[in-house]
């Protein structure tokens, strides 16, 4: 059996860690490296929610509220509790990945529609919550979050971020592709064709079902952290329903199953209105336009088209594309 | 005793329209098996277009009824445009297509309308009705009255006339349909279309109330889909039901619980009839095929 | 010694009455073919006893050990391994990731280890491919391991889905329709597979039509008709049985004097 090499798993974080690298020497200001970071931010959460939906092959329609637990844990931690942001953030992840473990058994044994209506239902919830309880959270206002400071020194300016946000993508993107070439992996992928073969040749799917749920939490969490401390501010509509189906149509328009489509769909995803802002009022019609064709037309998203097109990836190469 | 009927006015009229909705769910889910995330749009529309006709002029009877005929257009071309393209898809592709049909709708609202809020004035004045202590709008009943004669006009459709017997069939047994020469494209366009009627009439009702805008409807697609669940996804006398007893529930619990929490009740009641009785109340229990 | 044993199993759906009082015992190195004519619910009765139903009545043991109602992975961790007659492949993945996770019991499995994917999961890894590449070579697949199954003819992937049973390194091994869709050479081959993976000391359970393949490979032939045993005995008593001919072939009985000759 050959050994290919490298690998589309080496390829894939060899093409990110180069595209963080040499990026800034395209940014004509500091406005782009702020724009890039939240690539970096949405394509975190993307990769997380990859694993769910495109591995899995779950769908969540609530996985923004991971995203806003995350957020506000870094917001609540160092306002109301004393706990320093980056500790914050950690604990935000604990809870977020917490709640998934809790909710993911009951909600995880749905299928089709009736799963994708209750993971909606628990992210508006979230969002509610974080609306609602405005003596802690500030209300649909939202409320300031603390720079974070490692070891005395302060994280701040879009730089800074920028680097921050990117090394975290790369350390996710890692983790993840690391998933896709091992049992775990293997299992995951094995359930999303056939629930059935799988359990037959002993897999236990509802738990590696919540593995991947629980996984996608955490990604969020951190992504969500992430923002809020970039952006010294956070606003409950981070958890809302429409952040979540950014967060679906950045994995789909991608390609559901590609850790690179996750990240390519952060990009279009992020930078999309940017370069419309001019017509920011049509951002919602651009949405959903862009979320009815690729779902009619283009359902395998942009990665694995491309892939399938590059001569000599047909077939085994784009079944194994990272 | 005032503070109750109160509530159970508030909570009947707001669970009308949600019966509506649910109502118009509950055809396109039978007549296709999509859930249609748009639905909630329909009820906008019918507001809006009513809305800004009336303000450009064209008096409100008439405004009324382009507002419907606006909105079947729209439904229909739902419909052909996004619904037919993505036939043989999965539930769940189907869903996120009519998420971004609803979030297309709207940005297109925002863009043909405004971000504001808009109402109507009321058909019968805005006098408050007493009965028993309890303050009731002359809307309320127009809301309630306009409930009835639809959910009338829908059961004599699909009971008595052949083209609603056909939509019947269609949504018992699409094969069995074609193959007696039923055009199934067709009746998922006339659900469509009924749908987005059904919903134009619920939101031109409860706009003097409720006050419309580019947004309004995306909860309440999703409070009318919790309507539809709790009374059984696929039963349109439960999706009467569901939705009189979701406003319901949310009156009462916004009255005597907590107001700002309102909205959670839907979400909520979806989870608790996912995991509690999927089938809803008067849904039909799915059998375990081989 | 009886490695699967069914004890009068029942089952219904509804009102219908699929299986009734069905009871059989698996031996280890022996084919035991289950056969009778469509709706006769042999494959109703696999899928009870390889854990996707539950029975309304009757036992079920493995190696001895009371396993009725377990689930499909319990079962699987107990040494028990199925295809499927309407074959449920992993599409989307190669040939060679389909029964690499066929090993999945084999396999050490840490969710850390993956994630970091620390030098312990690259050597199993290794170890995992290679046991993977066996048996594809076994099954006669050696050349598809990195064809996307999807894209794999039918009769490969019947053979595709043996190689991922026998990933378990099963003790009982259940065998739905193996050879439905095969032309005379695929079944051939089938059949050959069949014989090496018995002589291996693995109890087979077999679901067939064929009556070629059957009358050439059983040790003992169970008859169902109308969800109730019908007959029992060796290839040859089962096919003389004059019941079992009427209630399968009617009155011709003529595939059996082909089988016979053949």
């Amino acid at each position: 059996m050959t050994v290919r090499f490298p690998s589309s798993r080496a390829l894939t974080l060899l093409i990110l860690a180069a595209a963080v690298a040499l990026l800034p020497l395209l940014f004509p200001s500091g406005y782009y490296y702020r724009v890039a970071a939240l690539v970096w931010i949405s394509g975190l959460a993307a990769v997380g929610l990859n694993v769910l939906m495109g591995q899995a092959g779950q769908v969540s329609l609530g996985h923004a509220g991971f995203f806003g637990i995350g957020a506000y844990a870094v917001a609540l931690g160092p306002a109301h509790l004393g706990v320093p942001p980056w500790a914050s953030l950690v604990l935000g992840a604990v809870l977020a990945g917490a709640l998934a473990w809790l909710v993911g058994r009951p909600v995880l044994r749905l299928r089709g529609h009736y799963l994708a209506i209750a993971t909606l239902g628990l992210g508006v919830l979230v969002a509610i919550v974080l609306t609602n309880e405005s003596r802690w959270t500030g209300g649909p206002d939202g409320m300031r979050v603390s720079r974070l400071v490692l070891f005395g020194w302060r994280v701040a300016g879009a730089e800074t971020w920028y680097w921050v946000t990117g090394g975290a993508l790369l350390a996710g993107t890692w983790l993840a592709l690391n998933l896709l070439d091992a049992p775990t992996g293997r299992a995951l992928r094995a359930l999303h064709d056939s629930e059935v073969a799988a359990r037959v040749a002993g897999v236990d799917v509802a738990a590696y079902k919540l593995r991947a749920f629980v996984i996608a939490a955490v990604y969020a969490a951190v992504a969500g952290s992430l923002l809020a401390l970039m952006n010294g501010f956070i606003t409950p509509d981070q958890a809302g329903f429409l952040h979540s189906v950014e967060l679906v149509t950045m994995v789909v328009v991608g390609g559901l199953g590609s850790v690179a489509g996750a990240i390519v769909g952060a990009a279009v995803l992020v930078t999309l209105p940017q370069l419309l802002t001019l017509f920011q009022d049509y951002e919602n019609a651009l949405l959903g336009i862009l979320i009815m064709t690729f779902m009619i037309f283009l359902r395998d998203g942009i990665v694995p088209s491309l892939g399938a097109m590059l001569p000599g990836r047909r077939g085994a190469g784009a079944a194994r594309a990272a | 005793m005032p503070e109750f009927l109160q509530f159970l006015f508030s909570g009947l009229t707001v669970g009308a329209v949600y019966a509506m909705v649910a109502l118009g769910f509950t055809l396109i889910y039978n007549a296709s098996d999509v859930v249609n995330f748009a639905q909630g749009e329909f009820v906008m529309i019918g507001g809006m277009v009513t809305v800004f006709a009336h303000a450009a002029g064209v008096p409100l009877p008439l405004a009324t009824l382009l507002a419907i005929l606006a909105a079947v257009a729209v439904g229909l071309l739902l419909h052909a445009l996004a619904i037919e393209p993505a036939r043989g898809a999965s539930a769940v592709t189907l869903i996120i297509v009519t998420i971004g049909a609803s979030i297309f709708l709207r940005g297109v609202a925002q863009v043909l309308f405004d971000k504001q809020a808009h109402g109507i004035r009321a058909f019968s004045g805005d006098a408050p009705i007493v009965v028993m202590g309890a303050a009731i709008l002359p809307q309320s009943l127009w809301v309630l009255g306009g409930a009835v004669l639809t959910f009338l006009a829908l059961w004599l459709f699909l009971d008595r006339t052949v083209m609603g017997k056909a939509v019947l069939a269609t949504a018992a047994n699409r094969l069995a349909a074609q193959l007696v020469g039923i055009n199934t494209r067709t009746i998922m366009a006339l659900a469509f279309g009924t749908s987005a009627a059904v919903g134009a009439v619920a939101g031109i009702l409860i706009t003097p109330i409720t006050l419309t805008s580019y947004d309004a409807g995306t909860l309440l697609a999703l409070k009318g889909f919790a309507a539809a669940m709790l009374g059984g996804m696929g039963s349109p006398l439960g999706a009467v039901l569901g939705g009189l007893l979701l406003g319901l529930f949310e009156a009462f619990s916004a009255g005597y619980l907590s107001s700002s929490y309102k909205d959670a009740v839907a979400f909520l009641t979806i989870l608790a009839v996912l995991f509690l009785m999927p089938s809803g109340l008067l849904g039909r229990r799915a059998v375990e095929r081989v | 010694m009886s490695l699967l044993a069914a004890d009068g199993i029942g089952i219904a759906f509804g009102g219908v009455v699929a299986v009734d009082g069905v009871s059989f015992s698996a031996e280890a190195g022996k084919v035991l073919s289950i056969i009778g004519p469509n709706g006769a619910g042999k494959t109703t009765l696999f899928n009870v006893v390889s854990g996707l139903y539950r029975a309304s009545r009757g036992r079920v043991t493995l190696s001895g050990e009371d396993v009725t109602g377990r689930p499909p992975e319990e079962l699987a961790r107990r040494g028990l391994s199925r295809t499927f007659q309407n074959l449920q492949i992993f599409s989307r993945m190669t040939a060679l990731d389909n029964v690499m996770v066929g090993r999945h019991l084999r396999e050490r499995r840490s969710l850390l280890a993956d994630l970091l994917r620390l030098p312990s999961v690259v050597r199993q890894n290794r170890e995992t491919r290679s046991a993977a590449e066996e048996l594809l070579a076994f099954v006669g697949l050696a050349e598809r391991g990195d064809a996307p199954a999807g894209a794999l003819p039918y009769g490969a992937l019947k053979r595709l889905e043996i190689a991922r049973a026998l990933a378990l390194e099963p003790k009982v091994l259940l065998l739905d329709e193996p050879a439905a869709g095969c032309n005379a050479i695929e079944t051939h081959e089938i059949e050959r597979l069949i014989r090496q993976v018995a002589d291996r000391g693995v109890a087979v359970v077999l679901v067939e039509h064929d009556m070629r393949l059957v009358m050439a490979i059983s040790d003992h032939v169970l008859v169902l008709a109308g969800g109730r045993p019908l007959a029992e005995g060796t290839p040859e008593a089962v096919r003389a049985d004059p019941a079992v001919v009427a209630a399968y072939l009617g009155p011709q009985g003529g595939r059996w004097r082909e089988a016979a000759r053949a």
